[in-house]
């Protein structure tokens, strides 16, 4: 490399330090979309008949729909048919041992941080890697095994555990559920499976990292989560994008199922490119999460979200069984001229149900960041509960902060509680950390930090230690 | 330990200080009095690098250092302490965080390492204990919900833990019944020794009783108009500022 290149390297990479591209020889297919396309995306996965049904199911009911509007985003739309829908490293990579994965491949999750190699993972985490569309690693299958938990691609779940897959495929998020999600249920092309068997409390974190490479790709991951009665498991998810001028589209769906006395975790770090300086390039990331809790089960949602140039995300509790809870703690962070419009919807309808919502959103340079969040209690409902917090922070003059709490209850014996603050990183705050010695970026660091507490504190602790480092990163000479 | 000279300084555009001169030695207190408005927390400010206040005249030389072209972090770092009039809240960062950042940067300014937990526990716990402060407030997020009084007393909890050369104390004294004023004076007089030294700005004579000034200076319209001794501030609680604004400053 010309030290001219280093010097340029030197300089994206302490803005996005993931922006680099792998050199890799990809399969991929034409741009557009069409039948055909999501016909040999089905048959280069092997599909059986009735999962190819449903795709062009999906794909019909997507055409008679139109994009939504109503978030508070603004953004050229994409347009469907100059995106690739499938694209994959060129040596098909055999999903039995690390050894016949390509080098360059392991090269890259060891640069992200994400080693493959099973003996220099951290304990107990087990590792998905998601390179493009498709899944390139799963580690530490062995010892979930022998507890019975499934932990693997979805298109090897898809092979082997076909009944599981088609049950609860769509159960959650039907292909019906909205523009996205028909997109999606129509071209998804990989993403993770678990099963975790009655009760059975898995015995490591599981997490899936999400890595888009190629160009003009878009990503459609699908990520199914099963906990059988009294099963727990505690689900982590990372991404990273190369830095390109152009946008690209992520547009996944994750479903949770809960059963009677289950709980499922599950904690997101999204740190898609988000743009550069002035707004060029950038994810969209369009994304349906919805989780299903049954009786007495318990579903949490942790989300810390800096990256994306868009982001259009709710991640959903539907409290259906009696004295189910649902969760969900989120951060989200703009700068520059990013937009977040998230937030999540709490459907109560067993009786008893609970849940909590704690939103913190950090809004810098001129970007703009909204709360969005639905609390619906159902006349069958009776003593449910809610709580919501939700908390703006302003990093600069010219950045936006949003709340629309949406509450509609049904019930009167259940109690709604909403509460919203918005505060301004103040000079007065910055000088007195200087004035004990901190200088201004630890001083602003510091704050931040303290602001977000309340979602730092249940996020499993090494993605914590990573969200906290994340933030710093994109709030970096964002004040003064 | 500091030399002011001819301190010119403004906020929101008006000229507040307006040629001040002070001289502080290690081991002195220096209590500075005068009326509301006089420019007294401003000067405060000034000397800790606020940026709201702007400096257009004058210098001042802190330990052979000129002290005004300092970052606020890095006069902190020399050794520069304020006890804030009105001390910011920080949610969600606990005190005993902030403290353990506090001191460490200030080691790192000093290439000396980090205090360690446990030297960092027993430090706090024994500074906590001489201002009879609960253990409640050391892990509660910093002045988050403290009473007026227990912010005071945060404050020279802080002064105690980062052990200034120079202690500037803005009305500590105010809003403190004499119980909290006396145990805030004990935590001063700890502090004190012949290293150091320490301004009181105050406009009560009251705090002088348990805090013995060296030096006692009647801040009016941006100027010291007349210095003495400790017994300064027992003529000003009896007379009041008017029989020195009528003489002193009209002559100026
Ligand atoms: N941040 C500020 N903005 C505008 N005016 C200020 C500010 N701080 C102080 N002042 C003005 O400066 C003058 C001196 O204030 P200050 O130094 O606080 O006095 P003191 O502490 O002696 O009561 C007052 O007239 C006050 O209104
Ligand atoms: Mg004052």
């Amino acid at each position: 490399m010309s030290e001219e290149n280093k010097t340029i390297e030197n300089v994206t990479n302490s803005e996005y330090k993931w922006g680099f591209v792998t050199e890799i020889e990809e399969d991929a297919f034409p741009k557009g979309l069409n039948e055909d396309i999501i016909r040999k995306i089905s048959e280069i996965k092997q599909e059986p008949e009735w999962l190819l049904e449903w795709r062009l199911k999906a794909y019909k009911h997507w055409l008679t729909l139109k994009e939504p509007t109503w978030a508070k985003v603004k953004y050229e739309s994409p347009d469907f048919q100059d995106i690739r829908y499938f694209s994959a490293p060129k040596q098909k990579p055999k999903l039995n041992s690390l050894d016949e994965v390509d080098p360059e491949l392991l090269a890259t999750f060891e640069k992200l941080g994400i080693p493959l190699e099973e003996q220099k993972l951290l304990a107990n985490v087990a590792v998905d890697a998601v390179f493009d569309s498709v899944s390139v690693a799963t580690t530490f299958k062995e010892t979930l095994k022998e507890k019975g938990v499934i932990f693997s691609s979805i298109s090897e779940a898809v092979r082997e555990h076909p009944d599981l897959v088609k049950k609860y495929l769509g159960s959650v998020v039907p292909y019906t559920d909205n523009f996205y999600a028909a997109l999606n249920a129509a071209v998804f092309s990989d993403g993770s499976f678990v099963y975790i068997p009655k009760g059975v409390r898995c015995p490591m974190e599981l997490s899936t990292y999400f890595r888009i490479n190629a160009a003009e790709t878009g990503q459609f991951e699908r990520t199914l989560i099963v906990a059988d009665e009294g099963g727990y498991v505690s689900y982590l998810e990372g991404c990273t994008a190369p830095q390109r001028d152009e946008n690209q589209l992520h547009a996944a769906v994750v479903e949770l199922i809960a059963m009677d006395n289950a709980e499922i975790k599950y904690s997101t770090v999204q740190n898609w490119y988000p743009g550069d300086k002035d707004g060029k390039g950038g994810i969209y990331n369009f994304v349906t999460k919805r989780g299903l809790c049954e009786t007495n089960a318990k579903i949490s949602w942790t989300q810390v979200e800096t990256g994306s140039a868009v982001t259009w995300k709710y991640p959903s509790c539907v409290l259906k069984g009696d004295n189910s809870i649902g969760e969900f703690y989120s951060i989200a962070v703009t700068n520059n001229y990013q937009q977040a419009d998230t937030g999540t919807k709490m459907i109560h309808i067993g009786k008893n149900t609970r849940s909590t919502i704690v939103s913190k959103g950090i809004s810098a340079g001129f970007s703009d960041n909204s709360y969005r969040g639905l609390v619906k209690v159902h006349k069958s409902a009776e003593g449910a509960r809610n709580f919501s917090q939700c908390d703006s922070m302003l990093m600069s003059d010219k950045c936006g902060a949003h709340t629309f709490p949406y509450i509609e209850v049904d019930n009167n014996s259940s109690t709604v509680e909403h509460e919203a603050t918005t505060s301004k990183v103040s000079e007065d705050q910055i000088f007195y950390l200087n004035q004990r010695g901190i200088p201004t970026e630890d001083a602003v660091n510091m704050i931040v930090n303290g602001f977000c507490k309340e979602v730092f504190r249940v996020l499993p602790m090494e993605f914590a230690v990573e969200a906290q480092k994340l933030l710093e990163i994109s709030l970096e000479g964002s004040v003064g | 330990m500091i030399t002011i000279k001819n301190l010119h300084a403004k906020v929101a555009g008006n000229e507040i200080l307006k040629g001040l001169n002070l001289q502080v030695n290690a081991g002195e207190v220096h209590a500075i009095m005068g009326p509301n408005g006089s420019g007294k927390s401003t000067l405060a400010n000034v000397l800790a690098g606020n940026e709201a206040y702007e400096v257009t005249e004058g210098e001042v030389i802190f330990n052979g250092k000129n002290l005004l072209e300092l970052a606020p972090e890095e006069r902190a770092c020399e050794g520069i302490f304020l006890a804030f009039q009105y001390p910011v809240e920080i949610p969600g960062v606990t005190n005993s965080t902030f403290l353990k950042t506090a001191i460490d940067s200030i080691r790192k300014y000093r290439n000396e390492p980090e205090i360690s937990a446990k030297e960092f526990l027993a430090l706090i716990r024994e500074k906590a204990a001489l201002l009879d402060m609960d253990n409640k407030l050391i892990s509660r997020a910093v002045n988050e919900g403290f009473s007026g009084g227990e912010k005071k007393r945060n404050e020279i909890l802080q002064l105690l833990m980062l052990n200034p050369k120079l202690a500037i104390l803005d009305e500590t004294d105010s809003g403190l019944d004499i119980d909290a004023l006396k145990i805030v004076s004990k935590g001063v007089n700890h502090f004190r020794s012949p290293e150091n030294a320490t301004i009181v700005v105050t406009h009560y004579q009251r705090l002088l009783d348990y805090i013995v000034p060296d030096f006692v200076h009647v801040l009016y319209k941006g100027k010291i108009i007349k210095s003495g001794g400790k017994e300064l501030a027992l003529e000003l609680e009896e007379k009041g500022y008017d029989w020195l604004k009528t003489d002193e400053v009209e002559a100026v």
